[in-house]
């Protein structure tokens, strides 16, 4: 009996055992995603998750994961907190069985964390739009990447639009432009850069900061109001952002002449604020909006199928939008490395190759569903911001939609490079890193 | 005097007075302004520090959790008004049937097994139940930012601006005016009212309390209800500023240096400490914050809140606390 039974066991066992082993044996693609759901910063960090996982699902329901190789999406709940964010990383990065292919920390404070150890574990880092500015110098930061522009792009591209509207760049002469900053690593990243314009065209910068969360910023408004400057720009993020829109309106600080940085630009900033928010505007680097074909296949495959990561009427947010841009120039980079490797079975290490050989042109994002969607991005081994180039959006609040108002503009090359080479050696020289040498392309 | 200590007194005095001076002289328009903003700031602050104040004086329990309760009720309330359509007339009497049922609740599952135990055991328990409200928020009404319009006016107070060129925001205007009306209220019904006699039997001692009649459970239902009230005032008002998100549960930082300030067990002292610490807080941001690079006024306040404590511990209207050993 007893034999019987440990017969049965075996013979029962060993098919479930090998299924089990082929199970793992399938090579998946392991993408983490380092989401914050909860605490002060959810309500931005929700869509911008959920427009990178529903782009992953659409690529496993329709086309089996990349080149045919599924995706493992690992998401870990970060906070927007810095220490949980390592955290992540650290439980993350091991993942089976591809381990970790790619980073999007979704902060600036936790990339700051996981440059130093980028390069030592051989992931890539894509801190899209936000991080460290000078890791665009892929001679000094091989592992790091932030295309495809940088605040320091997109302040020069502020200044530039005003310049524009005040009637040329000479004109900004004796003008005053506030900056009005989340008093954190974030908030800070654009002040070198607007110190230098303002030397440059012979402007009054005036730097305001905001403590966490920002719910409280009446002593800063009423800086506004005294020193009756032209121009506002923010650097704000969360609630920030809706009370600081709030307190311009209510001191009539003229709303068209207020700018946000793309992450004081999404719904959750004007929405909240009702009619005081129209005419605000914010820098970008896509389209707003639901009407690219990406977005119907979205709702064919993953929404039909109630695989949705949120509300489909959310679809077409500017966060959302953000998370599926992430999530393109993530996978397109992983096509890539299997292309230049050969093999889907790729890891880290690949990825940061197909990174830096990344060339998504506007044939290739209206291949993807995006046609016009944003500015095609060709990254190099010396330039890993790429294009640098920054499109404002206006809110209307009646319409209840953002709107681009301006073309891609050119960031002003001459001073934010200079920025870069001066940051990015020191980094260099404080850290011991010698910068490899970068085809001159 | 050594001349280095006059180069001291002419430093501190360059750093601490002249600004002042000066700036009072030349705008005095400005430092009204600040001054007004300040204050009225300050009565924002008190909203939420009176719900601190009404738990403390009632049970001695110290509530980590009033800052979620303001949130919570925020939450129900742009639920009900956004999700629902109901209008602002009827969702706030709903929420305040729901701020009265999560107080039956609180005391049903956390306090009645928590009698006589120790202040810091009932401050953990207030602890955790913060992180259940914020979850239980989340999981209804989910984390969107919430538009909160219940006809408060915002904006800048238009005949302050345009006749005398002050600005005065509106919703703090109206702030001002219904925390003035809450401490009345508040103040008439612990000094006249039998329960609000028993409510300050039982803070001062539960079992004697017990011992004449006066049933705790009920008193704790009551004062959690009061202070679920005055968290809904409080949401209400920061609400319809910021949109009601996540982030309102934060205020209750801004509550701290109110309460150290002020004294945990004072209504008055609640509002006294949020005037205070308002216009400390504003003042040091425009004129000394800056010098030292700007950002100031969160840690500023709990500054000028320990200054205070040096002198006087048990804040400027506590209640001074004498042990025999």
């Amino acid at each position: 009996m007893v034999f019987r039974t440990f017969a049965f066991g075996l013979v029962t066992a060993i098919p479930l055992a090998l299924a089990g082993a082929a199970t793992t044996d399938a090579y998946e693609l392991v993408i983490p995603s380092l989401d914050y759901r909860t605490g002060p910063y959810a309500p931005n960090g929700i869509p911008v998750a959920n427009g990178f996982a529903d782009y992953m699902t659409l690529l496993n329901e329709r086309d089996g994961g990349i080149n045919g190789t599924p995706i493992k999406l690992v998401a870990c709940e970060t906070a927007y907190n810095t220490q949980q964010g390592v955290e992540c990383y650290e439980n993350t990065k091991g993942t089976e069985p591809s381990g970790a292919l790619v980073y999007n920390p979704l902060s600036t404070g936790i990339t700051y964390q996981l440059i130093p150890k980028a390069e030592v574990d051989q992931i890539p880092i894509l801190s899209m739009g936000y991080g460290r500015t000078s890791a665009a110098n892929g001679s000094v930061f091989p592992y790091i990447f932030n295309f495809p522009a940088t605040y320091w792009d997109q302040a020069s591209v502020f200044i530039k639009y005003i310049g524009e509207q005040e009637g040329g760049m000479d004109a900004l002469k004796g003008k005053k432009i506030a900056l009005v900053y989340h008093n954190s690593a974030y908030g800070k990243e654009p002040i070198r850069t607007l110190e230098e314009l303002s030397k440059k065209h012979g402007f009054e910068f005036l730097a305001l900061p905001v403590d966490h969360p920002g719910q409280e910023q009446k002593a800063t408004w009423l800086q506004i109001r005294r020193e009756q400057p032209d121009w506002v720009m923010m650097w704000g993020w969360g609630v920030m952002n809706q009370v600081a829109i709030k307190e311009a309106a209510s001191i009539r600080f003229p709303m068209d002449r207020f700018i946000g940085v793309w992450w004081s630009g999404s719904e959750n900033d004007v929405v909240p604020t009702g009619a005081d928010a129209n005419g605000y505007k914010s820098g970008t680097f896509h389209a707003p909006g639901s009407d690219f074909p990406l977005h119907a296949d979205i709702k064919t495959h993953v929404y039909d199928k109630g695989k949705g990561a949120g509300e489909e009427g959310r679809i077409g947010e500017v966060l959302y939008n953000r998370g599926v841009i992430q999530a393109v120039y993530v996978t397109e980079a992983i096509r890539k490395a299997m292309d230049i490797h050969g093999t889907n079975e790729v890891r880290g290490v690949h990825v940061r190759d197909g990174l830096e050989a990344l060339d998504l042109t506007e044939d290739r994002l209206a291949e993807l569903g995006l046609p016009a969607f944003t500015i095609p991005v060709a990254i190099t081994c010396a330039n890993h911001t790429g294009p640098g180039k920054v499109a404002l959006q206006q809110w209307d609040a009646e319409a209840q939609k953002w709107s681009l108002i301006s073309d891609f503009m050119e960031a002003d090359r001459e001073v934010v490079d200079a920025l870069i080479k001066e940051d990015s050696e020191a980094y260099a020289k404080e850290n011991n890193i010698t910068p490899r040498e970068c085809p001159s392309s | 005097m050594p001349i280095w200590g006059c180069r001291m007194i002419e430093a501190l005095y360059n750093f601490f007075i002249d600004p002042f001076v000066r700036m009072a002289a030349d705008f005095p328009i400005f430092f009204a302004e600040i001054v007004i903003s300040g204050l009225l700031a300050g009565v924002m602050y008190s909203l939420v520090a009176l719900g601190f104040v009404l738990i403390f004086k009632a049970s001695g329990v110290f509530n980590f959790a009033q800052g979620v309760m303001a949130l919570f009720a925020g939450l129900f309330l742009t639920g009900f008004m956004n999700d629902f359509g109901i209008p602002a007339w009827l969702a706030i009497p709903m929420t305040v049937a729901v701020m009265v049922a999560t107080a039956w609740l609180i005391e049903r599952l956390v306090l009645r097994h928590l009698v006589n135990q120790e202040p810091i055991i009932l401050f953990m328990a207030t602890l955790g139940l913060a992180y259940v409200l914020e979850g239980v928020g989340d999981l209804i009404w989910g984390s969107d930012v919430k538009l909160l319009d219940i006809g408060i006016p915002s904006g800048a107070w238009d005949w302050a601006l345009d006749s005398v060129g002050i600005y005065v925001e509106k919703i703090e205007l109206t702030a001002a005016i219904v925390a003035a009306g809450l401490v009345i209220v508040l103040a008439y019904f612990f000094q006249y009212t039998r329960i609000g006699r028993a409510l300050r039997a039982v803070a001062d001692d539960h079992q004697a309390a017990l011992s004449v009649g006066i049933s705790l459970r009920t008193i704790w239902v009551i004062v959690w209800s009061v202070a679920g009230i005055v968290a809904l005032v409080a949401g209400i008002m920061w609400g319809t500023k910021s949109g009601v998100q996540f982030s309102l549960s934060l205020i209750a930082l801004k509550a701290l240096p109110v309460l150290i300030l002020g004294g945990f067990t004072s209504i008055p002292g609640a509002i006294v400490g949020g005037l205070i610490i308002g216009v400390g807080e504003k003042i040091a941001e425009v004129y000394w914050g800056p010098v030292v690079g700007g950002a100031i006024e969160n840690w500023f306040a709990y500054m000028l809140a320990l200054a205070f404590l040096l002198f006087r511990p048990q804040g400027l209207f506590g209640e001074k606390i004498i042990e025999r050993i």
